[in-house]
């Protein structure tokens, strides 16, 4: 049994066509059992990195390693749904998920499939190429969830879902998750949709790891403080050594800053509630913020079993 | 059986919302010893919640001893919380007093500072002492 569902070593990825380099020196490690949050700005890099995770697309340098094996052999134990849901325009919904059950005989659960089908009240016998861009993605996620694979990744899933579809879905991969301890990975622009169902973050910016982590452990390697401005002018005139300091603001006499702390912060600062968004966000804003990878193990590590209850053993006691 | 109800802009962190919903239900008589609490698949599938979520709110909840977990059977109230179950005669003298308030009146967040000016006189914040743990 494997502890990592992913393992990106000095990854990259760099397209002839457009330039530049789409993915650098991506180093993280996912472990099993975990629903990760894929999060980053337009052109971040998240897409790649799923094409790179689901091996439809190869490393210009370093290596992913996925559930163990190269990318491209586990493939039966993946399930990837790519941000534009191709599905086959021409094929009604039921001979779609017949397609399903063919493609993967040894794995295929019709029940899900039907469930997630039924759940929009999709008729049977309509094509593909007549479905709204929600309904596509339904049938899309039925096709990825009745593979019961060990791990998913799920390039925008809720993008194109009215609200009630997205919750109703989120409620399902949750389910999922419960059920059969799938790793999920799901990107998204939307913080707030994933805050709750996330249990491990994975921010990428310009191409790179910024964040990495389970959510729990990045929050608590944060805080948000604020304390007074004492005449400063600018968060440049602050010196919060030796926290890191990821983001500063003065406003009128305050100061309001989100650190990394190292030992006790200094007297007369208040704590206050923070939320994975707000460091994500802060993130974003601060492209310079030095980039910070929790849990990590080494990768001569013996494959121990990094299980979600010896995580949740640790906060506890914390 | 108890339904969570996540209010995701309470401010209050979800796990906390699964274990004070479920004293909540349990001060009430909603949930009694030998009840099941559902199936973390169940509360996630409904909630959309991280499953690690509903497991540490019932740990959490196994930790005050209020209810155990059987291996393969699912979790289940051990001890009930407080003695006011829904029907009690002092729910009753309540929902008077809550009526005459009304008529004499009152909006509900006045009744409701009045009721929590009277809570704080006669005991201790408990609230508090969660949010410190």
């Amino acid at each position: 049994m494997t502890s990592s569902a992913i393992e990106a070593t000095g990854l990259a990825k760099t397209f002839r066509r457009r330039g530049g380099w789409a993915l650098r020196d991506c180093t993280f490690q996912l472990p099993a059992g975990r629903v990760c949050a894929l999060v980053g700005p337009n052109g971040a890099g998240k897409s790649t990195l799923l094409a790179l995770a689901a091996g439809l697309i190869a490393p210009s340098e370093g290596s992913v390693t996925v559930l163990g094996g190269h990318p491209a052999h586990v493939r039966p134990r993946v399930g990837f749904v790519s941000q534009d849901k191709p599905l086959h325009p021409q094929l009604t919904v039921a001979e779609t998920l017949r397609m399903g059950a063919d493609l993967n005989p040894d794995s295929w659960d019709a029940a899900t499939a039907e469930r997630v089908v039924a759940g929009g009240e999709l008729d049977l016998g309509a094509r593909v190429r007549s479905l709204s861009g929600g309904q596509r993605t339904r049938v899309a996620l039925a096709l990825a969830l009745a593979k019961r694979p060990e791990l998913l990744l799920l390039d925008e899933p809720m993008a194109a879902l009215d609200p009630l579809a997205r919750h109703e879905l989120m409620g399902t991969l949750m389910a999922t998750a419960a059920q059969y301890g799938t790793t999920i990975v799901m990107s998204s622009h939307v913080m707030a949709e994933l805050e709750d169902s996330c249990d491990h973050l994975l921010l990428i910016g310009d191409g790179r790891v910024r964040l990495s982590g389970d959510t729990d452990d990045l929050l608590a390697a944060h805080a948000l403080i604020t304390g007074p401005a004492r005449g400063a002018a600018a968060p440049a005139d602050f010196d919060l050594a030796p926290h890191t300091t990821v983001e500063s603001r003065v406003t009128g006499r305050q100061v309001t800053a989100l650190v990394r702390p190292e030992g006790p912060l200094p007297a007369g600062w208040q704590t206050r509630e923070l939320s994975l968004e707000d460091l994500v966000l802060a993130h974003l804003r601060n492209p310079a913020a030095p980039p910070l990878t929790l849990g990590a193990l080494p990768a001569s590590a013996s494959p121990q079993e990094a299980t979600s209850a010896s995580a949740m053993s640790q906060e506890t006691t914390a | 059986m108890i339904e969570y109800r996540i209010d995701r802009r309470s401010g209050v962190a979800t796990y906390v919302q699964i274990v004070q919903q479920t004293k909540q239900a349990l001060r009430m008589g909603l949930l009694e010893p030998g009840d099941k609490l559902p199936a973390a698949r169940e509360v996630v599938e409904a909630t959309a919640v991280n499953p690690n979520t509903v497991l540490k709110a019932y740990r959490e909840l196994e930790r005050e001893g209020l209810v155990e977990a059987r291996r393969g059977l699912g979790t289940f109230v051990r001890r009930s919380l407080g003695a006011a179950p829904a029907d009690s005669p002092l729910r009753g003298e309540l929902a008077e007093w809550a009526a005459r308030a009304r008529a004499a009146g009152l909006e509900r967040d006045d009744v409701a500072a009045l009721f929590a000016a009277v809570l704080d006189e006669h005991f201790d914040s408990t609230a508090k002492e969660q949010e410190n743990r």
